[in-house]
Order: structure tokens, then C-alpha cells, then sequence
């Protein structure tokens, strides 16, 4: 289990990570979300103890980052931002090298590393110099040598960044597995990203925790009825103004035709009432056809708005 | 520490920059000991010793421009400090590695003891005390070196800091000299004259072993290693 306890982070006058608190239970899959600059990094680098806290204490299973560095570091996996690979080695030595580093032992070394290399799927890059792999399998790389020594806690950061989508379902699939038996903190800017994998979620912005829960509480109520795609085959006009007349409805757009003889529109919905079953009878009463409705994602900006909403609504 | 060792010498070979430093040291000491020893039948190797001290100002920069600057720039850094390794470790590691490929260029040299010693009367004391002496001298301008490193991320920047420091040393007895005539200068001349690592080399060349010689040598190296090690260690902790 990891606490972070009031822990700060100044740069000069700024706070990149203002008085953050929260607990990583053991075992969980713990997804750590914010925009650009919210404080991500700079969290799991104080986590894994490679910068200090201005204030504030960070403890694993009772012992603190700063006071036993040695013991928690060994516990701890961490592929940071820019995966730390050197571009003069191959990937056997690379990987041999960390082995060394966080003190694996000589005999379990070669199977321990065969392990690795089926896991994340690099073996037949195995003897090739780290600075002639392609991106994607740089970042795999990176995610062997996390779990080099087999860490009870592995921090990744945005590791998907980057990858073209077959691999970014192919390392969440492999996230999701390493869940079964490590604590895995992952942190990502986008909210699809994590809510396949993730156990819980801890949304940060501008240095302060926002949010942290399951995240089926937390898109409870965006889910599938705040915003949505018809494709309505009808004019304009007397539609927008049917969707509109549907209760519970707050805003409707038109995109234009997407589709012969139809048009698209995006369809807001308050949060608290579920408008799909009266929109589908309104529009099919009035004579017109319904060809599409498909729920949009639900984004973290659309978290941030009901959470700033009900701040609102709450005081 | 053997690890971080073993990883720096290898990168020292995979790129040239291992090969480029011993080329350059042995082909400079080449022409001192042609012209020094052979062609003015001179059988001391404190004379080639002595004669080429201006030399590390040149390769020290080689050998130690990127070892830590490289690490901040490609932020494997990151995977050093967050393994259970020791800053101490990294540190020495790393020093450890620089000093053996400079120790490995040194022993190439033997040849030239070796000719001299079918021409001349060649006194093992002399030679290996010339060696010690040179080889400690080395090491403690690598430290220089290490700590200017780290001081930047760029090897470039570090190289020419650590030219310029290393520079700055060998002039200095010129420089203190120039000094010792103004009186009101004489505190001066007293601190720098400690850190005048050139002078203190003259007696090892003159063939003296002398145990306060060696002493400053390893406490040289020693304080600039500490300050690396605390350069690294308040960086995690700075709020610029
Ligand atoms: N060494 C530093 N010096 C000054 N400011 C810094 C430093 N490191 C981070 N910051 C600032 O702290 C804030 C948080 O940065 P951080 O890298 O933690 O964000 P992030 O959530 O990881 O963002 P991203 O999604 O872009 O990776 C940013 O505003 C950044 O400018
Ligand atoms: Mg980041």
C-alpha cells in the first residue's frame, strides 16, 4: 500500500503538486489522470524517490521514500515519461544491465528475462541496438525494464503515448494483466484510456486532487445519456426543434448530412435523466426515421464539467 | 557499482570515444618520448612524465564529457536514481570506469620503459613512482571532470568547463608565481598553492615517493567526488 500523505512540490513561486493526499491500495490498478501539466510526472517521480517532496511524506507499506530509499526502491518498478533506455546497448544487454541494478539474482536471471521478452513481445528484437528500434517497441522496452525483478508496485507513466492503436490495445491488455498481481498506477490524459484497465481513478488538476473514486461513480450519470449522435432522416428545422421538445434535453446541434437524405446531430442531455427512450418514440411518432444513435465517450473535460457543476450546485 | 562500472566501460568501446582518447594519449606521449628520450638519450621517464602533464588538459574533457551530462539529457538518470542503487555507487561507478581506460592507456606505455631499459640504466622505483604519481594525477582531474558533468546536460559544456578548470590547474604555479611579489597577496597565494595539483606532482616525477603526495591526491579526488554526489543529491531536492 502506498500513502501520499499533504505532499507538495514547488517550482519557485509555482506549486506543480499542491498538498496532494490520497492511498493506492494494494493490488489495484489505479489510473492517475489530469490534462497537460496537472502534476502527473511529478507525482510518480516523488512516489518512485526520483525527486523530493518540498513537503509532505510518501510512504510504502509503512517505510518512507526519503528515510529507506534502498528498500522501497526495490519494490517499485517505474517507466517514466521518456522510457530511460540506452541507445548504445542492445536490448539484451539494456535489459541485463537493469538486472544488475536492481540486484536480480545471477541464477533466476536468464528465465526471468525469457519471461520478459514473451511478455511484452520483444524477442526477436532482442539483439538489436536500442537506438534502431521503432517508438513502439522503444516504449516495450521500457515497460520490460519496469518489471525487471518482478516489483510489487509498477508505475507507468502515459504508456501508451504515442503507439498506433493495435499496440495501445495490446500493452493495455498486458497492463491489465500485470493488475493480477502488482499494484499498477497509470497515469494517462485521457479518460478511455484507463477506464478499460483501471480499478479506481485519481483525477488531478492544476497540482490539486479533483477526484478520486471508481470511475462508474464518477461518469455516473454522464455515462451514456449526456451526449450522443442521432442520424435522423427528416428536415432540419422540424426535427431540431422535436429533439429539443424532449425532456430532458438541453442543447441540440445539427453536424450536417453524413449520410444520403440524413443529418446528424449531437444531442446534450441533463445528466440526472436517461432522454433515449423519448427521443426514439418522438422521432419515430413524427414520421421520421432513425438510422444511428451512438453514445459519444465520455471525456475528462466532461468530468471536470459535472464536477465543477455540482460545486456550483452544491454551495 | 560494478554494474554502472562495467556499463561505462563498454559504452567507453562501443563508441569511439574510448579508442579516440587512448589515440590521442599515445600518439601525444609518442612525440614527447621520440624527441625527449630517444633522440636526447634520456633515460628518465620522469622527463616524458613531466614533459607531458599538458596533456590531460586536452583528454581529460574526452574522456569525462559525457558521463553525466548524458544521463540528464536522455533522463536515464531517472532509471539510475529510482534503483536501489546508492548516488555513492553511481558515482564511483562511473569514476571507476574513466580511471581504468585512462589506467589501460597508461599501461600501453610500458613499451616505452621497455625500450628505455635495453638503451639505459632504468630504476624500477623511478618508473612505477612516475607512474603512481601520473596515475593519481589523472584520476583527480577525472574527478574534475565527473564533477563538471554534472553540472550540465551538455557534453559540449562540459567539456569546455572542464578544459577550462583543468587549464586554470595547470597555470596556476604561473600564475601564484606572478602573485608572490605583491605582498598583500600572500593569503592568496597560500590557498591557491593547496590547490595547486600540478606542483605537487614534481616530486613523484623526481622519483620520490612521498606519502603526503599521495594523501592530497586521493583527498583531491575525493572532495570533488563528494561534491557530485551532493550536485546530484540536491537536484532532486531544488525548486528552480
Ligand atoms: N523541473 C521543473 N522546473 C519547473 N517547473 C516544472 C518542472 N517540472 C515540472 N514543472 C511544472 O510543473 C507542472 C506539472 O508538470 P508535470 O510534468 O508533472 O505535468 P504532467 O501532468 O505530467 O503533464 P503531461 O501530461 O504533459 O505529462 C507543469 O506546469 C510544469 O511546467
Ligand atoms: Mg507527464
Amino acid at each position: 500500500m502506498i500513502e501520499i500523505q499533504h505532499v507538495t512540490k514547488r517550482y519557485g513561486a509555482k506549486h506543480a503538486v499542491d498538498d496532494i493526499s490520497f492511498t493506492i491500495n494494494k493490488g489495484e490498478v489505479l489510473g492517475f489522470l489530469g490534462r497537460n501539466g496537472a502534476g502527473k510526472s511529478t507525482t510518480m517521480n516523488m512516489i518512485t524517490g526520483y525527486i523530493s517532496a518540498s513537503e509532505g511524506r510518501i510512504l510504502l507499506d509503512g517505510m518512507d521514500v526519503l528515510e529507506q530509499p534502498r528498500e522501497v526502491k526495490r519494490r517499485i518498478g517505474y517507466l517514466p515519461e521518456q522510457p530511460p533506455l540506452y541507445m548504445d546497448m542492445t536490448v539484451e544487454e539494456y535489459l541485463k544491465f537493469v538486472c544488475d541494478i536492481k540486484e536480480v539474482r545471477k541464477k533466476s536471471r536468464k528465465a526471468h528475462l525469457d519471461d520478459l521478452y514473451n511478455l511484452v513481445k520483444i524477442t526477436d528484437v532482442r539483439h538489436r541496438l536500442i537506438k534502431n528500434l521503432s517508438k513502439g517497441y522503444k516504449q516495450r522496452v521500457g515497460l520490460a525494464q519496469a518489471l525487471v525483478g518482478n516489483p510489487d508496485v509498477v508505475i507507468l507513466d502515459e504508456p501508451t503515448v504515442g503507439l498506433d492503436p493495435k499496440q495501445i490495445i495490446e500493452i493495455r491488455k498486458l497492463i491489465s494483466g500485470l493488475g493480477e498481481n502488482h499494484t499498477v498506477v497509470l497515469s494517462s490524459h485521457i479518460l478511455h484510456e484507463v477506464a478499460d484497465v483501471c480499478d479506481r481513478v485519481v483525477i488531478i488538476n492544476r497540482g490539486k486532487i479533483v477526484a478520486q473514486d471508481t470511475l462508474s461513480n464518477l461518469t455516473h450519470g454522464i455515462g451514456e445519456a449526456i451526449r450522443m449522435t442521432v442520424r435522423v432522416v427528416g428536415p432540419e428545422k422540424p426535427v431540431t426543434r422535436l429533439l429539443h421538445d424532449v425532456p430532458g434535453v438541453k442543447y441540440v446541434e445539427s453536424m450536417g448530412s453524413k449520410e444520403e437524405n440524413s443529418l446528424d446531430y449531437i444531442v446534450e442531455s441533463d445528466a440526472k435523466t436517461d432522454v433515449r427512450r423519448p427521443m426514439v418514440n418522438a422521432i419515430l411518432q413524427a414520421g421520421y426515421s432513425l438510422l444511428m444513435l451512438k453514445p459519444m465517450d465520455v471525456t475528462l473535460e466532461d468530468i471536470f464539467l459535472q464536477l465543477t457543476a455540482e460545486e456550483k450546485g452544491g454551495f | 557499482m560494478l554494474a554502472i562500472f562495467k556499463r561505462e566501460l563498454q559504452s567507453y568501446f562501443y563508441s569511439a570515444i574510448g579508442y579516440v582518447f587512448m589515440g590521442c594519449f599515445l600518439v601525444i606521449a609518442g612525440i614527447f618520448f621520440a624527441f625527449g628520450n630517444v633522440l636526447s638519450a634520456s633515460s628518465s621517464v620522469g622527463t616524458l612524465f613531466s614533459n607531458i602533464t599538458f596533456i590531460f588538459i586536452l583528454i581529460v574533457p574526452i574522456l569525462t564529457m559525457k558521463l553525466m551530462s548524458d544521463e540528464k539529457r536522455s533522463k536515464t538518470d531517472q532509471l539510475l536514481i529510482t534503483s536501489p542503487l546508492s548516488l555513492w555507487s553511481i558515482v564511483l561507478g562511473k569514476f571507476m570506469a574513466a580511471c581504468a581506460v585512462f589506467l589501460l592507456t597508461l599501461l600501453c606505455t610500458g613499451i616505452y620503459v621497455i625500450i628505455l631499459s635495453s638503451y639505459g640504466n632504468v630504476s624500477a622505483v623511478e618508473v612505477f613512482v612516475n607512474y603512481l604519481g601520473f596515475f593519481l594525477m589523472g584520476c583527480c582531474l577525472i574527478a574534475v571532470g565527473l564533477f563538471m558533468s554534472t553540472l550540465s546536460e551538455n557534453q559540449v559544456a562540459s567539456a569546455i568547463s572542464t578544459f577550462g578548470v583543468i587549464l586554470f590547474l595547470y597555470l596556476l604555479d604561473s600564475i601564484i608565481a606572478s602573485m608572490s611579489s605583491v605582498t598583500m597577496l600572500a593569503w592568496l597565494c597560500k590557498a591557491l598553492n593547496w590547490v595547486s595539483l600540478f606542483a605537487r606532482f614534481t616530486d613523484f616525477s623526481s622519483g620520490i615517493l612521498s606519502l603526503t603526495g599521495v594523501i592530497y591526491m586521493i583527498s583531491f579526488a575525493g572532495v570533488f567526488l563528494l561534491m557530485t554526489v551532493h550536485t546530484l543529491e540536491k537536484r532532486r531536492w531544488s525548486e528552480g
